[in-house]
C-alpha cells in the first residue's frame, strides 16, 4: 500500500499543475472563443518558447527574468504569426481544413523541432529551496509557477472584463458580425487575441522549463491533456476550463503516484470519456 | 470499356505480374516499398472513409494500434492465429469506436471537438501501450515471434512476395468496399449530415446511427491494415504504429492525394512514400525529421491552396474540361438542326 | 446623402436584389416596406457592408462604399440596428454601449454621447449594470438603437425595429425613433408594420421580390389602395 503522505503529495502537485495547465487551457479557449479555430499546435508552440529560454539561459547565460520576459514576448510573435500566415487564409474554410492545417502545423513544428535540435531532452537546472510542510516537500520550481499562473489567470480576468480591447474581444467571441457594425476591424481583434494567446503559451513555456525537460514531443504531453480540459470545461467556457484543469491534474497527480505516469493519463482519459457521456456540454453546463 | 477502366486494368496488370519482371538485388526493397504504399493506402482510404463526411480523425493510430498490438500479442502469448487476431483487434478498434463515438455524436460533439477527442484518443492508445510495458514491451516495441519457417497459419513468410500479393488483394478489397459506400444511401445520407446535421435529422435520418456506422467501419478496417502490417513487419512499436505522428502522417498523405475520391489516398500515399524514400536515400539518418518537416509543410500548404490534393484536383479539372467539350458538342449539335 | 443605384446583391446562387436605386437625403426620415423576404433586411447589410453587392454603386455623403467592409462604413458614419438587435448577450448594458462607441472619434466624445443616450432611454441608464441578455424585448431594441447612437453616426439604419414587441411597446418605440429623429439624425427604416412606419416617416419606398415596386411620399403612399388593402389590413 502506498504511504499517504505521497498521496498527499500528489494532490498537492496537481494543484501546483492545475495552475499552469489553467494558463494552456485559458488561452486555447480564449482563441476559440473569438476565431472558433482550435490551435492543435498551442502545445508546441510553448515548447519552442521552452527551447528559447533554455537557449537563452543555459547558453548565452541570460538571467532568468530577462528570459521570461523573451519567452512572453516570442510567444506572442509566434502567434500573431500563427494568425497571419495559417488561420487567416482559412477562417472561411470548412472545419476539416481548419483542423488539418493546424494540425499540419503541429506535424511541422514537432518535425523541425526534431530537425534544429534533436531529440535530447534539455533541462534547466535551478537550485531552489524545497519547504516542507507537514511531512511533504513542496519545492520552490512547483510553488512559484503555480503563484504566477494565478496571477496571471487573474490578470487575463482583469483584462478581458475591464479594459476597452478585452471587452471588444468578449464582445466578438458573442457576436463577431455584429462587431464589425461596431466600427471594429475583425482581422485587428483576431491579431490582438492571437498575440494574448500566444503570450499566455509563452508565459506556460516560461514556467514548466524550470520543473520540466524540453524536447520536441514535448506537446504531445500537455497537447491531449489540455485539449480534454478544454472540452470537458466546455469549449469556449473560461470558467470551465479552470475548473476543469485542476480536476484533470489531480487525476493525473494521483494517478501517476499509484500507478504509472502513463496510466494516469489513460485514467484522466476514462474519466474524460464518463464525463462526455454524464455531462456533454462540460462540466458546468446546465443539464441537457 | 472507358479509357479511365482501361488504364486501372493495364496497372492493375502490371502490378500482378511485376515480381515476375527481373529486377536482381532490388526486388525485396520494391517489394517493400510496394507493401507499404498497398497497406497505407489502404489504411488511408479507411480514414477517408470518414473523412470525407467531415468526420476528422486525428486519432487513426488509436485503431491502427489496437489491430496490430492485438494480432502480435494474441500470438506472441497464446498462439493465437493472426487470422482470427486480427478479427480480434478489429472487433475492438470498432469497440473503441463506439465508446468514443457515441458520447459524441449523441451530444453533437462534431467538428473542432470531434477533431480534439480523436488526437486524444490516439495518445491515451499509445500512452496505454507504453505503460502496460510488462507485457507490451512499452517504447521497445515487439517483435513478432518466429513460427519457424514459412506458415499460412501464423502469417509469416520469408520472401515477401506473398504479402506483396496479400497486400494487393486488401488494398483492392478497401477500395471496392470505398466504391460500395460511395454508392450507397448511406453516402447520400453522411453527406447531408456533413452538410447540416439538424436539417439531416429533421428529415428522419437516424444521425447518430449512420456517423457511428461509418466510424466503426473506417475503424474496423483500419486495424485490420494494421494487423497486416504487424506481420509483413514482423515488428510493432508505439510510435509507429500510435500516437499523433502516424494518426497525421496518414491524413497527409489522403490530403495530398484527395480525400473525396477513390483513388485520392493510394496517389497521396505513393507520393508521400515515394518522397520519404527519396529524402532517406538523399540523407540517410543524418537529417532526423526532415521528411516529417516537409510532410507537415506541404500539409499545410496544401490544406490552405489545395484543399481537394492533387488527384483531386486534377480529376475536377478534367471533369470541368470534359463538361465545357460536352456543351460545345450540343451546342453544335443545336446549331447544326 | 446616401444614394444606392442599380444595386443588385444576393447569397451563393440566390439573388436578392435586382437593379436597386434609392435615395435618403439628409435630415430625411425613409422607409422600406414589403413582404416577407423582399429582400428588406439584405438591402440594409449592403448598406452597412455586411454583404458586397454584385453590381451597382453606394455613395454616403459623397464617398464612394461599393464594397467596403463593414468596420470602414460605419467609419463613414452609417450605423445599422440590425435584425433581431444582436446585442452582445453577455456583456452589460454599459459594456454594449462602451462598444458602440469603438470608433477612435467616438471614443474620445464617450461621456457625451452616453449622457445622451442616458437622456433619451432613461430605462438603460437605470439598468446600465444589467446582462443586455436578461432584458425586455422593448428594453432591448432601445439598447441596440443607443449602442447605434454611440458610434455618432450620420445616418442610422433601423431593421424591422417593432419586431417581436408587444403592441404597446411598438407605440412606444416609434414615438422614441420619433424623438431620435428630433435630435438631428437621419434615419433609413425597414419594417413590416406599414401603418405605423409611415406616420413617422416622410418618404417610403415599396420593395416586393428584390425589385422597387414603387416609392412615394408617405401621405401619398398610405392613400394608395393597394398598398392599404395589402398592407394595412383595410
Amino acid at each position: 500500500m502506498i504511504d499517504p503522505i505521497f498521496l498527499v503529495e500528489a494532490a498537492v502537485n496537481g494543484v501546483l499543475l492545475g495552475g499552469v495547465i489553467a494558463l494552456l487551457a485559458l488561452g486555447l479557449n480564449l482563441i476559440f472563443g473569438v476565431l472558433d479555430i482550435v490551435w492543435i499546435a498551442y502545445a508546441d508552440l510553448v515548447m519552442l518558447c521552452m527551447y528559447a529560454i533554455y537557449f537563452l539561459v543555459a547558453v548565452h547565460g541570460w538571467p532568468i527574468w530577462a528570459a521570461g520576459l523573451a519567452s512572453l514576448a516570442v510567444g506572442a510573435l509566434l502567434g500573431v504569426a500563427v494568425h497571419l500566415l495559417i488561420i487567416s487564409p482559412i477562417l472561411t474554410s470548412p472545419p476539416i481544413n481548419q483542423l488539418l492545417a493546424t494540425g499540419g502545423l503541429l506535424f511541422f513544428v514537432q518535425s523541425a523541432a526534431t530537425l534544429f535540435w534533436t531529440t535530447d531532452h534539455r533541462s534547466v537546472r535551478l537550485s531552489l529551496p524545497s519547504w516542507e510542510i507537514g511531512g511533504i516537500f513542496i519545492p520552490a520550481t512547483r510553488l512559484i509557477p503555480f503563484g504566477i499562473s494565478i496571477l496571471a489567470v487573474i490578470g487575463l480576468y482583469l483584462f478581458l472584463t475591464r479594459t476597452y480591447i478585452g471587452t471588444a474581444i468578449r464582445a466578438v467571441s458573442q457576436d463577431r458580425e455584429a462587431m464589425s457594425l461596431m466600427g471594429a476591424s475583425p482581422q485587428r481583434i483576431y491579431v490582438v487575441t492571437s498575440a494574448v494567446g500566444g503570450l499566455m503559451a509563452g508565459l506556460a513555456g516560461a514556467l514548466l522549463i524550470f520543473q520540466y525537460a524540453v524536447h520536441p514531443f514535448f506537446g504531445g504531453q500537455f497537447g491531449p491533456l489540455t485539449f480534454m480540459v478544454c472540452v470537458l470545461g466546455g469549449l469556449g467556457n473560461m470558467v470551465g476550463a479552470f475548473v476543469a484543469s485542476f480536476i484533470m491534474s489531480e487525476v493525473i497527480a494521483v494517478g501517476g503516484v499509484v500507478m504509472s505516469t502513463e496510466m494516469g493519463y489513460v485514467i484522466a482519459f476514462v474519466i474524460f470519456i464518463v464525463m462526455m457521456f454524464v455531462r456533454p456540454g462540460g462540466i458546468l453546463a446546465r443539464r441537457q | 470499356m472507358t479509357r479511365g477502366r482501361a488504364l486501372a486494368g493495364v496497372l492493375l496488370l502490371v502490378l500482378l505480374l511485376q515480381p515476375l519482371i527481373p529486377l536482381g538485388g532490388y526486388r525485396q526493397y520494391v517489394l517493400h516499398v510496394a507493401i507499404q504504399i498497398f497497406i497505407w493506402s489502404f489504411i488511408g482510404s479507411a480514414w477517408s472513409l470518414m473523412g470525407r463526411f467531415q468526420l476528422v480523425s486525428l486519432g487513426h493510430g488509436a485503431f491502427l494500434g489496437v489491430g496490430a498490438y492485438a494480432t502480435v500479442l494474441l500470438w506472441n502469448l497464446y498462439g493465437v492465429t493472426p487470422w482470427l487476431g486480427a478479427v480480434a483487434g478489429m472487433i475492438l478498434a470498432g469497440l473503441l469506436a463506439v465508446v468514443v463515438g457515441l458520447p459524441c455524436f449523441r451530444f453533437r460533439v462534431v467538428g473542432h471537438y470531434f477533431g480534439l477527442v480523436t488526437l486524444a484518443v490516439g495518445e491515451v492508445i499509445r500512452l496505454l501501450i507504453v505503460a502496460e510495458r510488462d507485457w507490451t514491451a512499452g517504447s521497445l516495441g515487439l517483435t513478432l515471434r518466429s513460427a519457424g519457417g514459412d506458415s499460412l497459419w501464423a502469417l509469416q513468410y520469408g520472401s515477401k512476395q506473398v504479402f506483396y500479393y496479400g497486400s494487393l488483394a486488401l488494398l483492392l478489397v478497401g477500395l471496392w468496399i470505398w466504391h460500395r459506400v460511395d454508392r450507397s444511401m448511406a453516402r447520400a445520407a453522411l453527406e447531408s449530415i456533413g452538410e447540416d446535421e439538424t436539417a439531416a435529422a429533421s428529415v428522419g435520418i437516424h444521425v447518430t446511427r449512420f456517423k457511428l456506422g461509418i466510424t466503426v467501419l473506417s475503424a474496423a478496417l483500419t486495424a485490420l491494415g494494421g494487423s497486416l502490417y504487424a506481420q509483413a513487419i514482423a515488428y510493432v512499436n508505439p510510435e509507429t504504429l500510435s500516437g499523433i505522428g502516424v494518426s497525421l502522417k496518414i491524413v497527409f498523405a489522403v490530403v495530398l492525394g484527395g480525400m473525396y475520391t477513390l483513388l485520392g489516398p493510394l496517389v497521396g500515399t505513393a507520393l508521400t512514400t515515394a518522397l520519404a524514400e527519396f529524402l532517406r536515400i538523399l540523407f540517410g539518418l543524418k537529417l532526423l525529421g526532415m521528411a516529417d518537416t516537409i510532410y507537415g509543410l506541404l500539409l499545410i500548404i496544401f490544406i490552405i491552396f489545395l484543399p481537394d490534393g492533387i488527384y483531386g484536383s486534377a480529376r475536377a479539372a478534367l471533369d470541368r474540361r470534359a463538361t465545357r467539350r460536352a456543351e460545345g458538342a450540343s451546342i453544335t449539335a443545336k446549331a447544326s438542326v | 446623402m446616401l444614394e444606392l443605384r442599380a444595386i443588385s446583391a444576393g447569397y451563393g446562387q440566390f439573388t436578392a436584389l435586382w437593379d436597386v436605386s434609392l435615395r435618403v437625403d439628409r435630415g430625411e426620415a425613409v422607409a422600406v416596406v414589403g413582404p416577407n423576404g423582399a429582400g428588406k433586411t439584405t438591402l440594409l447589410r449592403v448598406i452597412s457592408g455586411l454583404i458586397a453587392p454584385r453590381a451597382g454603386a453606394l455613395t454616403f455623403d459623397g464617398a464612394e462604399l461599393t464594397g467596403r467592409p463593414a468596420h470602414h462604413i460605419v467609419a463613414h458614419g452609417i450605423a445599422h440596428v440590425p435584425e433581431g438587435r444582436r446585442l452582445f448577450p453577455a456583456l452589460t448594458v454599459a459594456d454594449n454601449l462602451k462598444m458602440g462607441a469603438f470608433l477612435p472619434a467616438a471614443r474620445a466624445r464617450f461621456a457625451e454621447s452616453l449622457e445622451r443616450v442616458y437622456a433619451l432611454f432613461p430605462v438603460l441608464a437605470e439598468r446600465r449594470a444589467q446582462r443586455a441578455g436578461s432584458m425586455s424585448g422593448g428594453e432591448q431594441q432601445m439598447l441596440a438603437i443607443g449602442r447605434a447612437l454611440m458610434s455618432r453616426p450620420k445616418i442610422i439604419l433601423l431593421d424591422e425595429p417593432s419586431m417581436g414587441l408587444a403592441p404597446v411597446m411598438v407605440l412606444r418605440l416609434f414615438d422614441l425613433i420619433r424623438r431620435v429623429r428630433e435630435e438631428g439624425y437621419t434615419i433609413l427604416v425597414v419594417e413590416q408594420n406599414v401603418r405605423q412606419v409611415l406616420k413617422l416617416v416622410d418618404r417610403a419606398y415599396l420593395l416586393e421580390v428584390g425589385r422597387i415596386r414603387t416609392e412615394g411620399r408617405a401621405t401619398e403612399l398610405s392613400e394608395q389602395d393597394f398598398v392599404r388593402k395589402a398592407y394595412m389590413g383595410v
